[in-house]
């Protein structure tokens, strides 16, 4: 009985939904899911080349629901022309510069000739915080340079199997490196900031440019001359620049939707390059391009004629503190 | 030779996802990877479409233009594949894409994703043809059977289509011109610079 009675009551069910279905407005019919489809063209023309076509997928990897982004062969194109293009103008160019520069103007020499007295420059942790970051910068750049270049340059020499081991331990070297590298500029720009703020005293280097072209002129400068200043900030900046997009590079899942990542990938691989320009420069006028200047850096004392010559400001400084009397500590106790 | 392409015939596709378990089971592709997905668009809108999706083989893929080791080559029958044993993991490929065909097994932070999987269109990769070595990281490789990629080959609604780019083409003009509608060759522009015509 009990049975007979649930068909029925499902039998009246079922006509009840029919008859409802049925009597539906004939508008809800009206719409032809064909006509409107979704048509990929539209969607591209809306996107202008930017952005992304993107919907709904049933895995978990909520980033593969974007179906076509336009725009992505873009920033492998900016990467592989502009982005490359400017890495080998800015080192070619540099040291075709300087390469011209040591033929018209040579070594530039102590003119007075070196005195043997040497006064003290930069101290051991200066020059251990210096040398961190020279280091850990010349590998950064090197392994930085082989990703846009060395698949033209040194895979064809040494093979496609040499080449992915070494490039796999660049990106190694690349990432790891780092740090050394954000530690060492956090150090130099606490050392060396107070010495590298711009005054009027290098409104004289400027007009004389430096000293740099003509022998006999000597600006003016204090512990570091303008054109080393320029250096501190470029090295600060750029260096700056190049950890926080280096960070953001490291880390996709966490700091970057693509696009960022594109972005910062194209402002690292600028800002390398620019500041690779400098170094190399640096590197010149810290070595072939000027007698005596290495001491600083290599023992971390420089011969008195060398600091008279290009930092005298300097020199008075540290003579008129040495020749002080030294404080509390030398007047007698009563 | 020929110049094989997939393409996705949206109006006949009805989201069932078999090509995207075929691939993953022909290939024994690990978790997390997806070498193909099924995307849909307007998702519960009138004339909402699903894409079956995965690498194009795209006319001058910039994959292969971006990629600092030089990992990609392109086969004589027009499908872009890479070397695992040079890939340095860089991502880079993944940022060029516009289909976000590469996969990584691991996440990426620290420039750790690990070699980059992706469609290989069922053909392996350098390796010998139908070795271990090739099948272990690529799969198998069933263009060198004189098979079809297996996604396309069982799909139900045959929406997925793949072979020969003109070939392909024309099947879906004469389904487009005999039903009176298509929603477009997907990725066709994007990947090889002009769509099918109709």
């Amino acid at each position: 009985m009990q049975l007979k009675t649930f068909v029925s009551q499902l039998l009246a069910a079922f006509a009840l939904v029919t008859v409802v279905a049925l009597g539906a407005p004939a508008s809800a019919q009206q719409i032809n899911p064909t006509a409107n489809s979704v048509q990929e063209q539209q969607l591209l023309d809306a996107l202008q080349g930017q952005g992304t076509v993107s919907g709904r997928v049933s895995i978990p990897d909520q980033r593969s629901a974007d179906l076509i982004k336009p725009g992505n062969p873009g920033w492998a194109n900016l990467h592989n022309g502009t982005v490359s293009t400017l890495s080998i103008v800015a080192i070619l160019g540099t040291l075709g510069l300087l390469t011209l520069f040591f033929l018209i103007r040579g070594r530039i020499r102590v003119e007075s000739g070196m005195s043997g007295r040497m006064i003290p420059r930069f101290n051991a942790i200066e020059r251990f915080a210096h040398w961190m970051l020279a280091a850990s910068f010349i590998v950064l750049a090197i392994s930085g340079l082989n990703l846009v270049i060395g698949r033209a340059v040194i895979r064809p020499i040494i093979g496609e199997g040499a080449f992915g081991t070494l490039t796999a331990w660049g990106k190694l070297a690349h990432n790891y490196l780092a740090w050394p590298f954000m530690v060492a500029l956090a150090l130099v720009f606490l050392f060396w900031v107070v010495h590298n703020i711009p005054n009027r005293i290098d409104l004289q280097w400027i007009k004389q440019g430096g000293g740099i072209l003509k022998k006999g002129a000597h600006p003016p400068a204090g512990k570091f001359n303008f054109g080393q200043k320029l250096i501190f900030w470029a090295v600060v900046l750029g260096g700056a620049a190049l950890s926080f997009t280096g960070i953001m590079l490291l880390f996709p899942a966490e700091t970057a939707t693509p696009a960022d990542w594109q972005l910062f990938q194209i402002i690292h691989g600028v800002v390398a390059a620019l500041l690779s320009a400098v170094i190399i420069a640096h590197i010149y006028i810290g070595t072939v391009g000027m007698e005596g200047a290495f001491d600083a850096m290599g023992k971390g004392e420089v011969d008195i004629n060398w600091a008279k010559e290009h930092h005298a400001l300097w020199v008075e400084e540290v003579e008129a503190r040495e020749s002080r009397p030294r404080g509390r500590a030398a007047t007698p106790a009563e | 030779m020929a110049r094989m392409k997939f393409l996705c015939d949206a109006d006949r596709c009805i989201e069932c996802n078999a090509c995207v378990t075929a691939c993953k089971n022909e290939h024994e592709v690990p978790w997390g990877i997806n070498r193909r997905r099924v995307v849909t668009i307007n998702d519960g809108l009138p004339g909402e479409r699903s894409v079956s999706m995965a690498c194009m083989h795209c006319t001058d893929a910039p994959c292969a233009s971006v990629c600092p080791v030089s990992c990609f080559y392109t086969t004589d029958d027009g499908v872009v594949l890479h070397s695992k044993d040079t890939c340095i993991g860089c991502g880079y490929c993944f940022y060029a894409c516009p289909f976000g065909a590469p996969q990584y097994p691991r996440v990426g932070n620290f420039g750790t994703r690990g070699k980059m999987d992706k469609c290989t269109y069922c053909s392996g990769g350098p390796e010998a043809d139908r070795s271990e070595a090739e099948y272990v990281k690529y799969g198998t490789n069933r263009l060198a059977e004189g098979k079809l990629p297996l996604c396309a080959e069982m799909c139900s609604t045959k929406a997925l289509l793949a072979g020969d780019g003109d070939i392909i083409a024309d099947i879906y003009r004469e389904r487009v011109v005999t039903r009176g509608y298509g929603s477009g060759a997907w990725g066709w522009r994007t990947a090889y610079g002009d769509s099918v015509s109709v």
